[in-house]
């Protein structure tokens, strides 16, 4: 069973143009305030996270089937070279297979992993956990009409938990449609250095 | 002067910001915030936090209680807008991390319809749960 979330401020609105056009057979769904995210501390999308049978999670969450490829795209005409598009490819058959294997055998599949617990007790967790009230009240304000007063807290939301793309890209495009994707996107991705946007899948798998 | 507070992931209440307090009424509290004021302390699910004596008139106050007051006592976020008289209770750090230890955290969330779907109500099937955005 595949359920997809849309993590969308703006809600089945602005979401509804995108699922009506791909017609999923699956649940395709909106969350108005991130609380998947929120919930499975996670910082980017497309995000993934496995849930078996009993409801527990065998693994994630983590890039679904995304990698940093893409930071080869050209920053204005969005092409991207032909080695870049077909890495990406590799890396969507990689972990499509892996969630197969999993398919298949369940807990004796290599690519169970366990879920990534965040640790708990550090000033990035603090912050973290100060970063996703901002993020709410930055919601809260922007559904009251109150965007420049929503914007101060998703700054501090940005300030937070700078590896949040999520609370950075939502609130850009609320500032401004397209700007989620724009001269400020690029510029945020290539200041990364060396870092990675998207972590890279870990597909060795167990021994 | 009434404020609007959400109080760990619930929606939006009308509460009465009074300085550094944040009354609301005690009979609300499971609805707006999941904690329930009992004889033995606040409670939510089996988890009881017993209010020190010594302050409980900083708690509860002519059938209101004070959520900052809480919050502060639990360590949780409280952050706000005083422009706006708009305020957010959130999880502390233990408490994110340890909802992800054990069974997947539930949630409900409509589709394009308006239809609810609860991820619980998938148990018995692996279920991958995939997020985007259209921005």
């Amino acid at each position: 069973m595949v359920i997809t979330v849309a993590e969308d401020t703006g809600g089945v609105e602005v979401a509804r143009p995108f699922i009506e056009a791909a017609k999923p057979a699956h649940p395709s769904l909106v969350d108005a305030t991130h609380l998947v995210s929120e919930l499975y501390d996670m910082v980017n999308v497309p995000t993934a996270v496995w849930i078996d049978e009993e409801g527990t999670i065998v693994r994630g969450p983590e890039p679904a089937g995304a990698e940093d490829s893409f930071r080869q795209m050209n920053h204005t005409t969005y092409v991207m070279p032909e080695a870049a598009t077909a890495a990406i490819r590799d890396t969507q058959r990689a972990y499509s297979e892996a969630i197969r294997d999993w398919v298949a055998k369940g807990a004796a599949s290599r690519y169970v992993t366990g879920a990534k617990v965040p640790e708990a007790a550090s000033a990035e967790a603090a912050d973290a956990a100060r970063a996703a009230a901002e993020f709410r009240l930055g919601e809260l304000l922007h559904s009251q009409g109150r965007p420049e007063l929503a914007q101060r807290h998703f700054e501090e939301a940005k300030r937070l938990r700078p590896d949040s793309w999520n609370y950075k890209r939502q609130a850009w495009s609320l500032e401004e449609p397209m700007k989620s994707g724009g001269p400020e996107f690029w510029a945020a991705v290539d200041a990364l250095g060396d870092r990675p946007y998207y972590p890279p899948i870990e597909l060795e798998g167990r021994a | 002067m009434a404020d609007t507070a959400i109080a760990y992931g619930r929606d939006p209440v009308s509460v009465l910001g009074d300085g550094d307090a944040l009354w609301l009424d005690v009979r609300v509290l499971p609805g707006a915030t999941g904690w329930e004021l009992k004889p033995e302390g606040m409670c939510r699910g089996e988890v009881c936090v017993p209010i020190p004596p010594a302050r409980a008139a900083e708690f509860v106050r002519d059938g209101q209680f004070n959520l900052r007051a809480f919050a502060d006592h639990l360590g949780q976020p409280v952050v706000n807008e005083p422009a706006a008289g708009a305020w957010v209770i959130g999880e502390a750090a233990g408490d994110r991390a340890s909802r992800l230890q054990g069974e997947a955290p539930d949630f409900e969330l409509p589709d394009v319809s308006g239809a609810l779907h609860r991820l619980s109500d998938h148990r018995g099937k692996k279920v991958l749960v995939v997020t985007w955005g259209s921005w």
